[in-house]
């Protein structure tokens, strides 16, 4: 059984349908990438997964057992081990870095503060902010906070992860310090479901791929299947569309 | 006219007036103040109750929303009588003083809750959501995220109505609470004239109200600055 | 310690009631529209006056803002006689409520005159728009939109304020709640209808000035 399994998710704001009968999986350390145009509902899914919006048909898999959307014991359960990075950060504006960090492990699983400072400054040395620690989010640039808040999600210690668009916000060098984070977790073996338009970047990293259009999944295949011989003509005119405009 | 004002003027200020209208101020401060006080804590609460979801808080949330609307839409007069005739049988020999002072928090409860839950509502809703993700429970969310962001947004619109609540407690002067207002008609009784009557009366609000409204303005300036 | 309500004698009484919630808006009606007359003097003197006239309009409305209306009105209403002007006491609260008015609708349209963006004006002036054309494009509908929800709450403060006119024996709806209630000896019962009434008047009035509100200048104005 897959780490992630979700099928024929469809959920909506008000009457508008965002997502239609989605399927997806993702096997233990899998990368799995979202592509697809904007307003095609890559966050939506991810919103759903990590039940900020409620989901009106289909199940939800976590290592063999469906998720209750609806159930507060399972919800916590859930966020217990997923985490999201999302496309805004939304880190706190009242607490400095490091607290923005080290808040969820003391005050929600409540580890000793000095412990779990201490991995919150090393989760930091890996995002490369361990000099801005004592700064607030405010003073810092949106790369910088996208930083702080992937360290966040991480240290929680998820065992899936999920990142949307944590790219789009960075300067073309900001984007390989983050690039470089997602890497190495990686080879850490936490599953991950990213959105992202570096289509390079997905290409290189991503063990599967799924192309979103309108709310359904297009066509789910290996980076190479996807960006080098796509089955549908959706995905060519996309895929052939960023190749040759990126961004 | 001045002649008047000029004869009766040290006879006006002797001790014993001076006395008589520091203690009715002590009155009109201790209204507005056990006022507000009360009027911060239940608005809070108020506030917070209508930012929960649970299904089974929702009569309370309906409660609580009609007491807010009821009270800030009905003059402060008819709650001074309504609570004068509602409490003289319940209570027997609960003095007029308290009378008015549950007036004026029944009032400040309804009008501060509102300004309360504009600041509570002013947080951007990303932050709520980071928060929830991280498994915050409601009262995580409201201690250490909410709260500590929107006392900004509740300060400046709070202080401007504690000033109307200064205001409205000359009202009580009505039930015979020896207020300001109250003083101020008792000595032009006793033959001063209105003019400084009451002249040295609305002096005496103004002393009180006028920090609390450059205080408001200051603080308003200085939060939209930053 | 038992008590039954009974509001069969204060029911009979909602004719004579309703006529003085129409007092009550009268006199909110008219303390607003000549508040409104001052404020806007009140206001251009604020914001485009010499500095005499900027004083003088910060003083008024420094006083009025910082004072009870009610001990105002005892000064107009008891201190005037002494030269020689005897107010009736409905006019003397009219009167006190009005320059009350005048000194919070400065603030409020001084509030909307300054939030028009000089970039705004500098767009409009480099489409060619004439001082006019600016002034009712750009300039009025801004105003109408900054100012629309503080002054429909004004409206409202006012209609509850008004209430303060039953203590000098006018008959609007509080004073004649006051006079029911001293002949039924049902108090508690008149003034709860009474605040059920002043509850549905400003009601009314507010999503009357929503609609207003949204019809004329789009104003995404809530009523509750
Ligand atoms: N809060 C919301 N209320 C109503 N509709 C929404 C809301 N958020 C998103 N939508 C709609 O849902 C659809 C999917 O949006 P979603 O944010 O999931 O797209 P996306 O693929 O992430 O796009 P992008 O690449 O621009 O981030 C869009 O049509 C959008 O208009
Ligand atoms: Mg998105």
């Amino acid at each position: 059984m897959s780490h992630l399994e979700i099928r024929n998710v469809s959920s909506v704001y008000g009457k508008q349908r965002v997502l239609q009968d989605v399927s997806l999986s993702a096997d233990k350390g899998e990368v799995v990438s979202l592509i697809g145009p904007s307003g095609s509902g890559k966050s939506t899914l991810l919103r759903v997964l990590i039940g900020l919006t409620p989901p009106i048909d289909g199940e939800i898999h976590i290592a063999g057992e469906r998720v209750d959307y609806s159930s507060r014991r399972h919800l916590r359960r859930l966020r217990n081990r997923m985490a999201i990075v999302f496309q805004q950060y939304n880190l706190f504006q009242n607490m400095s870095v490091l607290r923005n960090v080290a808040i969820a492990p003391i005050k929600i699983k409540k580890r000793p503060r000095r412990e779990a400072e201490e991995h919150a400054r090393s989760l930091l040395k890996k995002v490369g902010m361990e000099d801005k620690q004592d700064a607030y989010p405010d003073q810092l640039s949106g790369g910088q906070q996208q930083r702080v808040a992937i360290a966040r999600a991480l240290a929680t210690n998820p065992e899936l992860l999920l990142l949307d668009e944590v790219t789009s916000a960075l300067d073309p060098e900001r984007v390989n310090e983050v690039l470089d984070t997602i890497r190495l977790l990686r080879s850490e073996g936490i599953t991950m479901l990213i959105v992202s338009h570096e289509m390079a970047f997905v290409r290189e990293v991503s063990t599967k791929v799924a192309m979103m259009d309108s709310g359904r999944i297009v066509e789910i295949g290996t980076p190479d299947q996807i960006f080098a011989a796509p089955r549908e003509n959706r995905t060519r005119e996309f895929v052939s569309k960023i190749l040759s405009h990126p961004k | 006219m001045f002649e008047r004002l000029v004869q009766e003027a040290p006879q006006f200020f002797g001790y014993h007036n001076l006395v008589f209208i520091g203690q009715a101020m002590g009155r009109t401060l201790w209204m507005t103040l056990i006022g507000c006080g009360v009027g911060f804590v239940c608005g809070l609460f108020i506030a917070i109750i209508r930012q929960t979801q649970t299904r089974i808080l929702m009569p309370v949330r309906l409660l609580v929303i009609v007491y807010v609307e009821f009270f800030r839409r009905i003059p402060f007069l008819v709650i001074l009588f309504i609570v004068l005739f509602a409490i003289e049988p319940l209570i027997p020999g609960t003095s007029l003083l308290g009378i008015a002072t549950v007036s004026v928090c029944l009032l400040s409860t309804a009008f501060l809750s509102e300004v309360i839950r504009s600041g509570l509502e002013s947080v951007p809703r990303q932050q709520i959501e980071g928060a929830a993700t991280l498994n915050f429970s409601f009262i995580q969310m409201m201690s250490m995220v909410i709260l500590p962001q929107s006392w900004r947004v509740i300060l400046p619109p709070a202080a401007a109505f504690i000033v109307m609540f200064i205001k409205d407690t000359s009202l009580a002067s009505q039930l015979g609470v020896i207020e300001l207002t109250f003083a101020g008609k008792m000595l032009v009784n006793r033959g001063f004239s209105p003019i400084l009557g009451f002249g040295a009366i609305l002096l005496c609000y103004f002393m009180l109200s006028y920090p609390l409204s450059r205080f408001a303005a200051y603080l308003e300036k200085r939060l939209e600055s930053s | 310690m038992e008590y039954t309500f009974q509001f069969a004698a204060v029911f009979r009484e909602l004719p004579y009631l309703l006529g003085g919630a129409a007092l009550t808006l009268g006199i909110a009606f008219t303390s607003f529209w000549g508040g409104a007359v001052i404020g806007v003097l009140g206001a251009v003197a604020k914001v485009n006056g010499k500095r005499v006239a900027r004083r003088i309009a910060s003083a008024y409305v420094v006083f009025f803002t910082n004072t009870p209306a009610l001990v105002q009105i005892f000064l107009l209403y008891y201190a005037l006689p002494d030269v020689g002007i005897l107010l009736d006491p409905l006019v003397a609260v009219v009167v006190g409520l009005t320059l009350n008015s005048g000194a919070y609708l400065t603030e409020i349209l001084r509030a909307g005159v300054i939030s028009v963006r000089r970039s705004e004006i500098e767009a409009a002036t480099a489409l060619n728009m004439s001082r006019f054309q600016i002034l009712l494009y750009v300039i009025l509908p801004h105003i109408a939109k900054t100012i629309y929800a503080p002054l429909s709450n004004f409206f409202v403060w006012l209609v509850l304020g008004s209430s303060l006119a039953a203590l000098f024996g006018v008959e609007e709806l509080t004073g004649r709640a006051i006079n029911i209630s001293t002949e039924n000896l049902r108090s508690i019962e008149t003034f709860l209808v009474v605040a059920v009434i002043y509850a549905l008047l400003t009601l009314i009035a507010s999503a009357t000035l929503a609609l207003v509100g949204r019809w004329a200048f789009r104003v995404d104005a809530k009523v509750l």
